[in-house]
């Protein structure tokens, strides 16, 4: 099995010669990949599309460090840019510096809307803002009597009216706030659907009338495909100032808040993470594009390997490959190298496409610095030549590291193999061969 | 265009033939204009079927396309799309028969899902439809936990004209549970309904309460619950098929409602999880109104997806 994880291990590593430049074939694979992750985290079809092609065109031509590959450019340049569309023009809610500030809350059924306002109402109260909620759905039953319930838990008070018409309640609820000296107003109303006349109609009285400081589209991160559609004409009849991601406590991966993203150029302005009602984050786009493309934290993969495999060092090393002049002294350096990257584990559990079978993977870190104690009871000259390792020597050095005889001489006699094997590698090949033959355990 | 021209077209469109056809017959299956296979593969997928179910299916069309003549007719491709979907259902629609026993008296429902998908109204609208048939039907709050959950149920009950059971004393679901089920038994309801809070199943306390309510009112009755509807909103995308390997660990699920389908969303999950688990679609949510469940018709779903005009 670690055969295999080496395998994939080098060829993520493997500098890719020849290939300067990223060319349509060079990354079409990692591009084919990419889509069906962002199908897989609910993007929709047409926006996943556009956004590769988007990615596509700008990158075609760019320069290829020669100590990654093509796709892992690519995915870094992907995530980038997923950052970029996520994050992009993002804001704080508006606040009016006098008057009240309304905040007008939208959404489909059972998105988190009741919730979310009760926790907003909380936030600006940290802030030291006098809040009214108004109970603004007249539809589901019992809507009010929670917001209430909510409202009670948090110490804001909660206007309601015995009223068929959501749209005097928000009238009478303005004057109310006037007349009580609250300076902020938050509107909870129904959920419904974008595809219902009568109610999207109805929002949009409530809108043209309260002129909202603030109005926000709330989504349940679950929502699939459709998302594309509901936010659009969401944002058609209301022009929302932004969006709320709510339930994102659990494990969606979220795609569908790139789907509106790109549809309505609207910044996502909170995360709703839990039903307590302090669970209300400002939102980071880093944090969204990771869980977008998953677990496989390629970026950070990427940037370690340009940080630390630097080029001379390289080609060094590959010199000395090819010349079968790799000895204890090089193998040392390689190990710190890969520690400077963090555990061999954490570095392995970064590659793309391993993430499962990592986990049910044990990589030894512990045999990793068995190795360097072992390397470092040696003096320079066994390093360069461990020919003159004879019994005595060993012993010294089983007893310097700790380690038994036995294991001193497994390791001298994998060294040696592993030598053979370069030998055979007379090209490239850096990283790759040695952690390939190189038994962990 | 020169006659050289055409003359090219010609022969490369020939070629173009050849070439497919050995394509086609060393991979045994049809190759389809490229336009109509990403026309059927945005069908799949814009409705939530998923990359790797739609693209199993368009393999399984191109298998059944190659002994069909005629393969530019949208139509013909379309009918074996749908007849495709269609076996999905067929396949499993016996390996999951409710273990219930349709008898059973009271006859008992316990209802789950996360949070928001449309569990308390999915049950209003069964009193109602339990009601009509005439049966004594009996409601349990056991959502202890969402501020109004018991005053929401309580209001869909008297709609349905059911009775309820919310308890005051007790925060805890299965207590609930278990008076109602006392209660159904000492006054012969025919059918109780067991309303639970919304929960994400990453939450693990949230899971496990659940299991100890099945736990508890498998105790009390000697036989599980006679159904368990676990409800999915029909807006749902890939998570759904986690939620119900999740859910199914702390209950036998017997059907799945999926709501909200009265909106555009299509509710293509739904593909995926009978895949997988087996499990029966017993009705779907169309609207908020009581009589805005319907029960589930494969076909009907299934022209709703393929059919776009
Ligand atoms: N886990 C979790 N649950 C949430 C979150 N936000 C809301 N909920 C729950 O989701 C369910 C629906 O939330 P509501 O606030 O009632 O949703 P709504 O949009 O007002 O619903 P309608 O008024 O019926 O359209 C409730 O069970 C909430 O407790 C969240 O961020 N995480
Ligand atoms: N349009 C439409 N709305 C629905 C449907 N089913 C439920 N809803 C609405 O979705 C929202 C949430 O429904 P609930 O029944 O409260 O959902 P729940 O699963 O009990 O929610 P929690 O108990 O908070 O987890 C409400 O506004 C319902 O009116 C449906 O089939 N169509
Ligand atoms: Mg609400
Ligand atoms: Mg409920």
């Amino acid at each position: 099995m670690f055969e295999d994880l080496a395998l994939k291990l080098e060829s993520a590593l493997k500098k890719v010669r020849g290939q300067g430049k990223l060319t349509e074939n060079n990354i079409s694979d990692t591009l084919r990949e990419i889509r069906r992750i962002l199908l897989d985290a609910d993007v929709n079809f047409k926006v996943a599309k556009d956004f590769i092609e988007d990615v596509k065109t700008k990158a075609l031509g760019k320069e290829v460090l020669s100590s990654i590959t093509p796709g892992q450019l690519i995915t870094k340049i992907i995530y980038d840019e997923l950052v970029h569309v996520l994050g992009g023009n993002q804001s704080e809610i508006k606040i009016n510096g006098s008057g009240i500030t309304t905040i007008l809350i939208s959404g489909l059924q059972g998105s988190g809307k009741t919730t979310f306002s009760a926790k907003l109402a909380k936030k600006l109260k940290d802030n030291q803002r006098r809040s009214l909620l108004v109970a603004a759905d007249i539809q589901r039953p019992a809507a009010v009597k929670q917001l209430q319930m909510l409202g009670e838990q948090i110490n804001i008070p909660v206007f309601s009216l015995e009223e068929k018409d959501a749209l005097k309640v928000v009238k009478n609820s303005i004057e109310h706030a006037n007349e009580n000296n609250f300076n902020t107003v938050i509107i909870d109303t129904a959920g419904r659907l974008h595809v219902d006349e009568d109610m999207m109609a109805e929002i949009e009285h409530i809108k043209n009338y309260v002129l909202p400081t603030e109005t926000l589209f709330v989504v349940d991160a679950m929502t699939g495909q459709d998302a594309v559609n509901s936010a659009r004409i969401f944002n058609e009849r209301l022009n929302f100032d932004g969006i709320v991601l709510t339930k994102l406590d659990g494990d969606a991966r979220g795609g569908a808040a790139l789907s509106i993203r790109s549809i309505v150029g609207k910044p996502i302005k909170f995360i709703s993470n839990g039903e307590k009602l302090n669970q209300l984050e400002t939102f980071y786009p880093e944090r969204l594009a990771s869980r977008i493309l998953g677990k496989g934290d390629v970026i950070s993969l990427v940037e370690k390997v340009q940080e630390n495999f630097e080029e001379i060092e390289a080609d060094r090393l590959e010199e000395k490959i090819r010349k079968n002049e790799f000895d204890f002294e090089d193998f040392l350096k390689q190990i710190k190298a890969i520690k400077k990257m963090g555990s061999l584990s954490s570095l392995v559990g970064m590659l793309p496409g391993l993430g499962s079978q990592v986990k049910n993977m044990k990589v030894d870190d512990n045999a990793l610095v068995k190795t360097e104690a072992i390397i470092n009871s040696m003096t320079y000259q066994e390093r360069k030549k461990p020919k003159i390792l004879n019994g005595n020597r060993r012993m010294r050095i089983a007893r310097g590291s700790g380690t038994s005889i036995q294991e001193v001489n497994r390791l001298l006699k994998q060294f040696s193999e592993m030598q053979k094997m370069m030998s055979q590698f007379s090209k490239k090949g850096f990283g790759g061969p040695m952690l390939k033959n190189y038994k962990f355990n | 265009m020169s006659i050289f021209n055409s003359l090219r077209d010609r022969l490369s469109k020939t070629r173009n033939n050849l070439v497919n056809r050995i394509k086609e017959t060393i991979s045994g299956k049809a190759s389809i204009d490229s336009n109509t296979l990403e026309q059927i593969e945005e069908i799949l997928i814009s409705s939530d079927v998923g990359y790797y179910l739609s693209n199993k299916i368009i393999e399984n069309v191109r298998t059944k396309m190659l002994n069909t003549k005629d393969r530019t007719s949208d139509k013909i491709i379309f009918d074996v799309v749908k007849s495709e979907l269609k076996k999905i259902f067929d396949n499993n629609s016996t390996s999951r028969v409710s273990e219930s026993n349709n008898q059973a008296k009271p006859y008992i429902i316990l209802v789950i899902g996360v949070n928001g998908a449309g569990k308390t109204t999915t049950i209003g609208k069964l009193a109602y439809n339990y009601k009509e048939q005439g049966k004594k039907v009996l409601i349990a709050a056991s959502d202890t936990f969402r501020a109004a959950a018991s005053e929401q149920l309580e209001i869909w009950s008297e709609r349905a004209k059911a009775d309820i059971v919310i308890s005051e004393k007790s925060v805890d679901p299965s207590a609930v549970a278990y008076e109602a089920i006392e209660k159904a038994h000492k006054e012969k309801y025919d059918v109780l309904l067991i309303d639970t809070a919304g929960r994400l199943h990453t939450k693990s306390y949230l899971m496990d309460e659940l299991v100890k309510l099945n736990r508890i009112i498998t105790k009390k009755l000697n036989r599980a619950p006679d159904e368990t509807l676990l409800v999915l909103d029909g807006n749902s995308g890939q998570n759904a098929v986690v939620q119900s390997d999740e859910f199914s660990k702390t209950a036998l699920i017997t059907g799945l409602v999926i709501t909200k389908l009265d909106g555009t969303a299509k509710g293509g999950i739904v593909f995926q999880i009978f895949e997988k688990q087996k499990i029966p679609v017993k009705y779907i949510g169309v609207g908020e109104d009581i009589t805005d469940l319907q029960p589930f018709n494969a076909e009907e779903f299934i022209s709703a997806i393929v059919d776009i005009n």
